[in-house]
């Protein structure tokens, strides 16, 4: 049946619709980015919506001169490494015990993990754990709390899954161990999943802010998030290492923020057009398997 | 809460913690035959308790006097002291009120929208355009929470780009966030701004499971598009959208916490102010711990109760349900 003259307009309006909505959708990076060149009297009249006015590298220039700004970064790269590690390894022991259908008690520990999703102790009895532990100010107030999230450790379980059960079999027959086993076998196997996991805690590692907001004082210790928060709150004015004059000052002030919103999200748009299918099959993993 | 949508289909398979404790010689065996296995789950389980339901448990500090530094668990019963110092305290209700006009009016705009993007997907032939739009809309989901306020903040400015727009246009300035009435429309547009694009995600899954041949024999009958999709499309993706549905009203206690911390000052309070930032200004600001876990403990559990009743009834009516 040839297409009527009425879809061929609706297939047009779509891409124009479909346009704008990648418009809207990136007109926010846009304009910080186009901010973040621009000169303090163009940002300030609000002539700079897309394109840089009043081109200046200025406070570039500064921000990367700012120890404060490369010490937080570099606490950002350490936690999330570290983070990501720990999450792993627990997540794939986790996941690859409860994968075990032949496993007594394999029932109760899910139920157990899964509950936790649904109800969890919330913002104050957290907070005064962490403080009794003796974790505030530490690393492990960012790397240990959130180690297992339920939701990847139940991909990952259905992902193990569906491995057939005869490789392991064989394995056990030669003489291997669970662990050897694990290590030699299912893992070398279970790459695409492990990239997957890798990307979903590396991810929400480096852009999250609320621990570190809670649990550390020291400016020495805080991520890049929240290095940024405190700018936007106002909270620092961020320490302008290398300028001098008022005029500087001024033309740094008026889009410190533009900048540093820009190099914090800088890593993650360099790597993005290359990981979103692993997020993509990561989310039909969770919800079209079985 | 909205993870759990995607691992709906999983968890089906379990049933509500029913134990039937098999019998000790039964256990010693397969602890003999399976140590290795066990052994690995030792790390994962002490993570949960000590991580997860010990501060469950610490919700008792709700019922007990506390003292900063002192037992986790409180120091003495005091009753329902806290409880009733909160259905007294008129900045509760307050509150709560405000959580359930932001999450409904997320509801109502944030769920329909990315129903229409993948729809509207739907229709594209070319797969190269189909693609570029689907990887453009993704971007806010992978971004920090504190990079999409100061967006936020940014557009909002006095001398950001949505005042020059309406500059354009010939009106007046607005100051944003300034004002209690824009703080509303400014949270639930730009959670829609952000999940539109990622949350179309499982409906293009939905729709790509749909037989082909149905849209073939509707096209011999002669249903133009339009057709096709009312009685082909969307009823093919009906199973996705109530299972969604259902889990977001179970989920509608949780307003984004983090958001509204980062974007929210006193001058809005009025309507910004919602449960969670309350309990953290009483609790950590105000160091009243008890009393801000006797609100977390009453917001916990009306979002539990909410989970179960709309389970229950979405198994009964639809078949599909968590578990």
């Amino acid at each position: 049946m040839k297409e009527t003259k009425s879809y061929k307009v609706f297939k047009v309006v779509n891409v124009i619709i479909l346009l704008l909505v990648v418009y809207i959708t990136l007109f926010p990076f846009l304009n910080v980015v186009a901010q973040s060149f621009s000169g303090r009297a163009q940002i300030e009249a609000g002539q700079v919506t897309l394109i840089p006015k009043g081109f200046n590298v200025l406070t570039y220039k500064t921000i990367l001169h700012d120890k404060t700004f490369w010490t937080s970064y570099r606490n950002t790269i350490v936690y999330t490494v570290v983070a990501t590690f720990i999450s792993i390894v627990m997540t794939t022991m986790f996941a690859y015990v409860l994968s075990k259908k032949r496993l007594i008690g394999r029932k109760f520990f899910t139920s157990l993990a899964i509950f936790t999703m649904f109800f969890n102790g919330g913002l104050i009895p957290n907070y005064i754990l962490i403080k009794t532990l003796g974790m505030t100010n530490t690393i492990w107030a960012m790397v240990i709390p959130g180690a297992i999230s339920i939701f990847n450790m139940l991909i990952m379980k259905s992902f193990f899954e569906g491995m057939p059960e005869e490789l392991e079999e064989a394995a056990s027959i030669d003489g291997s161990t669970t662990y050897g086993t694990l290590v030699r076998i299912i893992l070398p196997l279970s790459k695409p999943i492990l990239a997957t996991m890798v990307l979903f805690y590396a991810v929400g590692n480096w852009n999250s802010w609320f621990g570190a907001f809670l649990y550390l004082d020291k400016s020495n210790m805080f991520p890049v998030t929240l290095y940024l928060r405190n700018l936007l709150a106002g909270a620092t004015s961020g320490q302008s290492a290398g300028a001098t004059a008022a005029d500087d000052l001024t033309q740094i002030g008026a889009n410190i923020k533009a900048v540093t919103m820009v190099l914090t999200v800088l890593p993650i748009l360099m790597v993005y057009p290359f990981v979103q299918k692993y997020f993509v099959s990561g989310i039909m993993l969770g919800s079209v398997k079985q | 809460m909205k993870q759990i949508i995607e691992v709906s289909k999983q968890t089906q398979e379990l049933q509500v913690p029913i134990i039937t404790t098999p019998k000790r010689s039964v256990v010693l065996k397969a602890l003999k035959k399976d140590w290795q296995l066990y052994s690995l789950l030792v790390l994962p389980i002490i993570y949960l308790v000590i991580f997860k339901y010990i501060p469950m448990i610490g919700n008792i500090i709700a019922f007990r006097r506390f003292m900063p530094g002192g037992n986790i668990f409180g120091e003495e019963w005091v009753g329902f002291r806290y409880i009733q110092m909160f259905i007294g305290d008129a900045t509760f209700w307050h509150v709560f009120k405000n959580t359930l006009i932001m999450s409904s009016l997320t509801l109502l705009v944030c769920f329909p929208a990315p129903i229409i993007i993948a729809l509207l997907l739907n229709e594209v032939q070319s797969k190269k355009f189909k693609k570029f739009v689907q990887t453009a809309s993704y971007l806010p989901h992978f971004l920090s929470i504190v990079i999409i306020s100061g967006m936020i903040l940014q557009l909002t400015a006095s001398n950001g780009a949505l005042n020059s727009l309406i500059e354009f246009f010939g009106g007046k300035p607005i100051l944003f966030m300034q004002d209690a009435n824009w703080f509303r429309p400014i949270y639930v547009g730009s959670e829609a701004w952000q999940t539109m694009g990622w949350g179309a995600i499982l409906y293009l899954a939905a729709l790509t499971n749909i037989d082909e041949s149905l849209y073939e024999a509707a096209k011999m009958d002669g249903a133009n598009r339009w057709k096709q999709t009312i009685h082909i499309t969307i009823p093919g993706i009906l199973p996705t959208i109530i299972t969604l549905l259902i889990l977001n009203i179970g989920s509608i206690m949780a307003v984004g916490f983090e958001k509204v911390l980062l974007l929210y000052n006193p001058l809005n309070y009025e309507t910004s102010d919602v449960i969670s930032t309350y309990l953290y200004r009483v609790g950590l600001q105000s160091s009243n711990f008890s009393y801000a876990t006797a609100i977390g403990l009453f917001e916990s559990i009306i979002g539990l109760i909410l989970v179960y009743s709309t389970n229950f009834l979405s198994k009964k009516y639809t078949d599909n349900g968590l578990w």
